[in-house]
């Protein structure tokens, strides 16, 4: 980055003194034009955070902390409880990292490594950024009428015979389940993070690649000893960019989960996530308090992703050139 | 075995395992994609499907007119909203912006693309919907907008952070003013980049159901008034895809498809762009 040429303005000849009260005034003009268009954004920020929090205030104060903790979620009755939905969260998102991690990984030292002939990288670096520009609705679409009936007919079986001893490979499956919605959140972060791991495994030094190879290293021993321990923080940056995304998807999951406000040890178990529970009951809910409950599980939603982002920020800011914009 | 073919062997391992995650990783899209086309070819190639209103359920045929033109609306006013404010920040950033402000700005705006779209959904509900008093396309564009500006701003500060420093010297000694230098000089040299941000972020736009769930809600009838609810294509996909007539199921496939090349049209188009530009 070579900017800073705000402070390195050239001395201005007395004969042209004149001219620069004129000239300093539009240059004001613009400046702070341009400084409050930055300050807009903190107060976007601002606002977006107290637009969750405001109407949350409701079920803040009437049910405190218990909240986090409560497995109830009955409008009828009015007690409300985020357990189930974090726990959905939380599991299909695991579900999604373990899958996705070592196919991300495996994926990005293919694309970052110079070796391997460009007709192939080229067109599979391609593919893989356009994964990242379909929508969700339409992987959720994929999703509910393939990969749904997919899982019910022969993966869900398969895995309850091979590995029924497992406790989370037990009990009934219907297809729609936090397994499924794992699988579809693994190929949904599956460019995030193959896209930002090959720019951070792409930083590190040519001299550390070629002084390795140079002392006899085979093609695995650099990648195991030089390469991942480089690249091991921005690496760790884009799991957690990645686990933000997978933590805050919405449709794609509502539309392979279930919806059902339940806690099962079983991955073929129907369940319910934060992000789907909020599609699904927003626009129906009525009354202070359920809304306010609602409102309160998207500020829980949106202060762990912001929580995983900042830390991940810390991580990749470290690194140049990985920047999330050029996934998206 | 000797020690040195066991490495060799293990480097081939690894090497195998390398192509086996790629593949892992390609196929899904393959897949997807095929589906898509395979599932939405009939639905997208049926007459009327791009100038019929939608028929009520149990009324063969069809179209997605009111969806085509409410993503339009939606995203062009969306689109109007952040292009030029997200420009304006992106100069700030590249051009005014190295001290605390701007690394607020950077921080905050790297974080906001990582929120969940649906936490977009509800700052455009409180803020418009609840209180306006109803739903309406505008506020999902203002969502969008939110949505769309960090994108922009950051891509805007990329390309202009390209553009060599030589220019704004030859800018400056020729005695230009610095916004002249850089509304004259730097941002036409970095247009390919700003372009291209544009655009990737109207295709992210295009796509996004969430946020359109708590602000537009969708509409089965043609509405140009933005004042009022509109349907989007990405909300005929989530709506249809949950109903169980296989006719409306066949149209959620066709507006998928119709969203997907969309989307995929314009991100090839930014890339190319870019590619010639950078040549």
């Amino acid at each position: 980055m070579s900017q800073g040429t705000a402070e390195t303005v050239v001395p201005v000849p007395p004969v042209m003194l004149r001219h620069r009260r004129h000239r300093v005034d539009g240059d004001r003009i613009f400046q702070c034009l341009a400084i409050s268009a930055g300050i807009l954004v903190l107060a976007i920020a601002a606002i977006f955070l107290l637009a969750l929090f405001v109407p949350a205030l409701p079920a803040i104060r009437e049910f405190g902390l218990g909240f986090l903790a409560s497995r109830d979620w009955n409008p009828v009755s009015l007690r409300f409880g985020a357990l189930p939905f974090l726990y959905g969260t939380v599991i299909t998102s695991l579900v999604a990292m373990v899958i996705a991690f070592p196919i991300g990984i495996g994926a990005a030292l293919f694309l970052a490594d110079d070796a391997r002939l460009p007709f192939i990288r080229v067109p599979l670096s391609f593919a893989i950024e356009l994964l990242a520009g379909i929508p969700s609705v339409v992987v959720g679409l994929w999703g509910l009428f393939i990969l749904v009936p997919l899982m019910r007919t022969s993966v869900e079986p398969f895995l309850s015979h091979t590995f029924g001893f497992l406790p989370f490979f037990q009990g009934p499956y219907s297809g729609s389940s936090y397994l499924t919605a794992g699988v579809v959140l693994a190929i949904m972060v599956l460019p995030i993070l193959v896209a930002l791991s090959r720019d951070v495994i792409r930083a590190v030094p040519r001299s550390l690649r070629e002084a390795s190879l140079a002392l006899g290293a085979t093609k695995a021993e650099l990648t195991w000893s030089v390469i991942l321990p480089y690249a091991r923080i921005g690496v760790t940056g884009a799991v957690l960019l990645a686990l933000g995304r997978a933590l805050g998807e919405t449709i794609a999951v509502t539309m392979v989960i279930g919806n059902r406000p339940g806690i099962s040890g079983s991955l073929f178990a129907q369940g319910y996530t934060l992000p789907s529970v909020l599609a699904n009951e927003f626009t129906e809910a009525t009354g202070k308090i359920y809304q306010g409950a609602l409102f309160e599980l998207g500020l829980v939603l949106v202060s762990i992703t912001i929580a995983v982002n900042v830390l991940a920020r810390l991580l990749v800011w470290r690194f140049k050139g990985a920047s999330e914009a050029s996934v998206v | 075995m000797s020690r040195v073919a066991l490495r060799v062997l293990l480097d081939q391992l690894v090497t195998g395992l390398i192509i086996l995650c790629i593949m892992a990783a390609a196929i899904p899209v393959v897949i997807l994609l095929l589906f898509v086309v395979i599932k939405g070819l009939p639905g997208i190639t049926a007459p009327g499907f791009f100038t019929d209103l939608p028929h009520p359920i149990g009324v063969p045929g069809g179209g997605v007119f009111n969806a085509i033109v409410g993503t339009l609306v939606v995203v062009g006013i969306a689109s109007l909203l952040a292009v030029p404010i997200g420009t304006l920040i992106g100069i700030f950033l590249s051009e005014f912006g190295r001290n605390r402000v701007g690394y607020a700005v950077r921080f905050v705006s790297d974080v906001l693309t990582g929120l969940p779209s649906i936490a977009f959904g509800i700052f455009g509900y409180t803020v418009l919907v609840a209180t306006l008093g109803h739903f309406s396309a505008i506020s999902a564009s203002a969502a969008l907008a939110v949505l769309m500006l960090p994108l922009i701003l950051r891509a805007t500060e990329t390309a202009l952070v390209l553009v060599p420093n030589s220019l704004r010297e030859g800018g400056l000694a020729l005695g230009a003013a610095r916004w002249r230098v850089t509304l004259q000089i730097i941002v036409p040299a970095a247009l390919g980049g700003i372009v291209t941000g544009a655009l990737l972020a109207m295709a992210r736009a295009a796509g996004e159901t969430a946020p359109l769930l708590f602000t537009t809600l969708g509409n089965e009838f043609l509405q140009l008034n933005p004042g009022r609810p509109m349907g989007t294509l990405a909300l005929t996909v989530f709506k249809n895809a949950l109903v169980p007539y296989s006719s409306l199921q066949d149209q959620a496939w066709a507006a998928a498809l119709l969203l997907v090349l969309i989307v995929s049209v314009t991100n090839i188009l930014a890339r190319v762009y870019v590619r010639r530009v950078q040549r």
